[in-house]
């Protein structure tokens, strides 16, 4: 006899074990309360690297006014200035410019591969994808040194000086190539897989016989992405997109290379930046000589990890919202 | 009689299995022609082949004609968006656009670019829901989403959409199967009444429906056109010993 | 119904068609950029010493050596980082499939993993700097070990996670049909039949493992000796990298590059040899 079809994801009750079984469904029964155990360990995990941050930096929270430690403009601990603007704006500058260039052609990618590419196709890129993925941060971050930061400072700082004088952000004030331009360059690259695939994702849960309701009308395939597929998974490209934004704003060693970290507040694309990541890494471990630095930079680190949370969750939720909606 | 569709030496396989062997049919204008066999035959695939929806399938090689008034829907120099603008689809299941009741309606004609006035977008989707036999129901709530209609109402909005874009053939793949009584009545119904208009072909399992619905009948089996004719003819008089089986219930 | 191709719709179509194309061909072409660099640089310093050897004295500022230290720590770092991860999620992963399924629990753990998968290193290496800093323990090995064991954790369950959904949902009826409870069912049915996934998700998650700098720089800090054991710090491949890159000797700087060039080789063996494997693998499984 054949349990009907979902019964086993339920749980162990509704199965009367056989007498000779007893022995073994009493281990079964110990093993579900162990393993049941493992299960909130992502959980706490989550809540113990939130609340390790928190005690730590209490020192500094408790003690320093929280504006003048989010807003303030000067980080001179020596001083006992924790100001952490400057690098919490080059964090959302960078972020925000590897983003935006990295969503539209992601965007296309995506809807190239679920919508247009055949199967040969889309065995071809898989591998560029998932290699793209493995590569390590520090191999993006010597691919921006030597590529990317000759590439801003030779030719597109040049140019843009040349071609918009009087567009603020796009002002070139600095002489080298260490910008938040090749910051954001280099995060476009490195989160190019996760959007593509997440994005991808989520275009394979509408279900075909939407795309040939609209097909079989006489629209071109374009005419159903933009009207039919688009507005339906918008949610789950948005939550894709936030999802790209929220590892883009922790990435550390690969952004700290081709930066400039200079701790200033940014105006311009072509200035250096000095991320919150980059802050943590390049003065951790540095910095017990200093009442309340220790403290800061973990509050530094709370911050960044209270965002990301934040951003996480949100995006997390609305997916699997969209990858368990059921079609009708 | 002037037939509409005519399909010439049309072969089809997936993959290597060939499903569809040599198939040649005459459709008559402004009849409706029911297709019929047993499961796994071909009709579907038939049926996909004259509104180049077979394409859409991975794996899918086409040879053969599908000529719709004398030309051939398979030449390269032909628009598939034009062809299927031209033969409409009624689905098994009905297919509710994620949009509005108004919106499922004037979803191809705007896509076509059919209208320019909103006032005239308005009286054609009302032309059509009546057209469709909904307009009774739904005129008071053009702007709910369309997955809020009943199953049977949503094959009747999925046929408002489709004659919007002005077909001249209507092609249902059991579009009844997944209704109710009354509602697959309601649309066999419609489709009586739209055969004056429109050419029709039909793929059913249920052997009274075929009765009440065909002017013609294209019995298949195993990938081939076993027998075709007027439906007195097929169904009063079978030439074929397995077109008899089959409607014996053998089958 | 001929074709007009200077109909709008038509034209759109193409364009769109083209930028996809464009696009496919930016993130492609970005890829190789990337792998055309880190060769062309690294190449013409990777020499056997590279990789035979451990630092000499006046190492950064051009003398003689290699990162042996480097590759063997990262090797110790991840290996380590990668087991305790497995002896963490694969329970895990089976008790997701098995007693939670699709349930509010089970999203809710998942929900959890992807939210931990989420953090970035920089904060699990604060944390875990934190931690030690409390407990008195210098960086060592155990540390940096600990702490990727969370970075890859939550990877490597999930990865597990999708493939034992995937399973056909057939052959555990069949087996629960049989009178086997959930739990032979987890071990004699879902992991034998699972194993290449789980292979690859090991191996994935040991990718990520292995190239991370951000959690290791404070947990195992960084020596010139090969590891010796679990208390001593020990060295690791991007830090190597990163360091020689800090430096202002371009000798040492080429070394850095032909060390990003034995990173990526590590990582690309690793990426193309769990899908070699699990291609080969599952030949033998039902599908
Ligand atoms: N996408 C596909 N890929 C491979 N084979 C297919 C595909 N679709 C149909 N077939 C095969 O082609 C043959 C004809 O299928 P088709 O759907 O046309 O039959 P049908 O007559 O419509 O059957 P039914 O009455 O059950 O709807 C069948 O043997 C089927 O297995
Ligand atoms: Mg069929």
């Amino acid at each position: 006899m054949i349990p009907p079809i979902g019964s086993s994801t339920t749980g162990a009750t509704g199965w009367q074990p056989q007498p000779v079984a007893l022995a073994r469904a009493k281990s079964n029964e110990r093993a579900r309360k162990i393993f049941l155990g493992f299960t909130a360990l992502p959980v706490v995990l989550i809540l113990l690297v939130t609340l390790g941050l928190l005690i730590r930096s209490w020192p500094i929270l408790s003690t320093y006014p929280l504006q003048d430690l989010l807003f303030g403009e000067v980080w001179k601990p020596s001083k006992m200035l924790f100001g952490l603007l400057p690098f919490i704006t080059g964090t959302v500058w960078i972020t925000a410019v590897g983003v935006l260039i990295s969503v539209p052609p992601c965007l296309l990618v995506a809807i190239y591969l679920s919508e247009y590419a055949h199967d040969s196709t889309r065995s071809f890129i898989r591998p560029i994808l998932d290699l793209l993925a493995a590569i390590p941060s520090v191999v993006f971050g010597v691919w921006g040194l030597v590529t990317i930061v000759p590439f801003v400072e030779s030719t597109v700082m040049p140019f843009a000086k040349a071609a918009f004088p009087y567009i603020p952000f796009l002002k070139v004030d600095q002489p080298t190539g260490f910008s938040v331009l090749s910051g954001g360059l280099v995060l476009a690259v490195m989160i190019a897989p996760l959007l593509i695939s997440v994005v991808y994702e989520v275009l394979l849960t509408v279900p075909n016989d939407l795309r040939r309701a609209s097909l079989a009308i006489g629209a071109t395939q374009w005419e159903t992405i933009r009207r039919v597929l688009i507005p339906q998974v918008l949610p789950g490209i948005i939550a894709a997109v936030v999802l790209g934004a929220s590892r883009a704003l922790g990435e550390t060693i690969a952004v700290l290379m081709v930066v400039g970290n200079v701790p200033q507040i940014p105006t311009s694309i072509f200035d250096a930046a000095y991320p919150l990541p980059a802050l943590i890494a390049n003065n951790y471990g540095e910095m017990m000589s200093i009442p309340l630095y220790d403290s800061a930079l973990l509050g530094a680190a709370l911050i960044l990890l209270i965002i990301i949370l934040i951003f996480n969750v949100l995006s997390v939720i609305v997916l699997q919202r969209v990858k368990q909606r059921k079609w009708e | 009689m002037e037939s509409h569709i005519q399909v010439k030496d049309l072969k089809v396989s997936y993959g290597k299995q060939e499903v569809l062997k040599n198939v040649n049919l005459e459709i008559p204008r402004n009849r409706i022609t029911v297709i019929m066999g047993p499961s796994g035959c071909g009709k579907t695939t038939l049926l996909m082949t004259m509104n180049r929806f077979l394409e859409l399938n991975e794996g899918v090689t086409i040879a053969g004609q599908v000529l719709v008034d004398g030309h051939n829907i398979y030449s390269p120099d032909v628009d598939v968006t034009e062809v299927r603008k031209r033969v409409g689809l009624l689905a098994q299941r009905p297919t509710p656009l994620p949009m509005s009741i108004f919106d499922n309606v004037s979803y191809g004609m705007y896509i076509h670019q059919m209208r320019k006035e909103t006032i005239e977008y308005k009286q054609a989707v009302r032309h059509y829901l009546e057209l469709a036999g909904l307009w009774d129901e739904v005129g008071k709530r053009l702007h709910d989403p369309a997955t809020a209609l009943s199953i049977g109402q949503q094959q009747r909005l999925c046929l408002a959409r489709g004659l919007a874009v002005e077909p001249e053939i209507i092609l249902g793949d059991e579009p009844t199967s997944a209704l109710d009584p009354v509602s697959s009545a309601h649309i066999e119904h419609k489709l009586l009444e739209l055969k004056e208009k429109y050419t029709t072909v039909v793929v059913t399992h249920t052997l009274r429906q075929a009765k009440r619905l065909a002017d013609h009948v294209v019995f298949m089996y195993l990938g081939e056109v076993v027998e075709q004719g007027p439906a007195a003819e097929v169904f009063g008089n079978p030439r074929e010993e397995r077109t008899k089986q089959y409607l014996q219930g053998l089958f | 119904m001929i074709k007009n191709f200077w109909k709008r719709k038509h034209i759109v179509e193409l364009f769109v068609k083209l930028v996809m194309m464009f696009s496919i061909a930016l993130v492609g072409g970005s890829l190789l950029l990337i792998l055309a660099t880190v060769v062309a640089r690294g190449l013409p310093a990777l020499t056997w010493e590279m990789v035979s050897q451990t630092p000499k004295g006046g190492f950064y500022m051009g003398k003689g050596g290699g990162v042996l230290n480097a590759i063997l720590g990262s090797l110790y770092l991840a290996g380590g980082g990668t087991a305790l991860a497995l002896a963490l999620s694969l329970p895990m992963a089976l008790v997701l499939k098995t007693y939670l399924g699709d349930s509010k629990a089970g999203s809710l753990v998942r929900l959890s993993l992807d939210v931990l998968w989420g953090i970035p290193t920089i904060v699990y290496g604060a944390f875990g700097f934190a931690v030690m800093i409390l407990l008195g323990m210098r960086s060592s090995l155990l540390a940096g070990i600990l702490i990727l064991s969370l970075v890859e954790l939550p990877i490597m369950t999930r990865a597990m996670d999708e493939v034992i959904r995937r399973m056909p949902k057939g052959l555990e009826h069949a087996a629960l049909a049989l009178g086997s409870t959930k739990l032979e069912v987890a071990t004699k049915v879902v992991v034998p039949q699972m194993l290449p996934g789980i292979i690859t998700a090991i191996l994935l998650a040991f990718g990520r493992g292995i190239g991370d700098a951000a959690s290791v720089l404070f947990t195992a800090g960084y020596t010139d000796r090969l590891p010796s054991s679990l208390m001593s710090p020990t060295a690791s491949l991007p830090l190597a990298v990163f360091f020689q890159l800090s430096t202002p000797y371009p000798a040492v700087r080429e070394r850095g590059y032909a060390s990003a060039l034995i990173l990526t080789i590590v990582v690309l063996v690793v990426s193309f040899g769990s899908r070699a494997l699990s291609a080969k693998l599952s030949k033998y499984t039902v599908k």
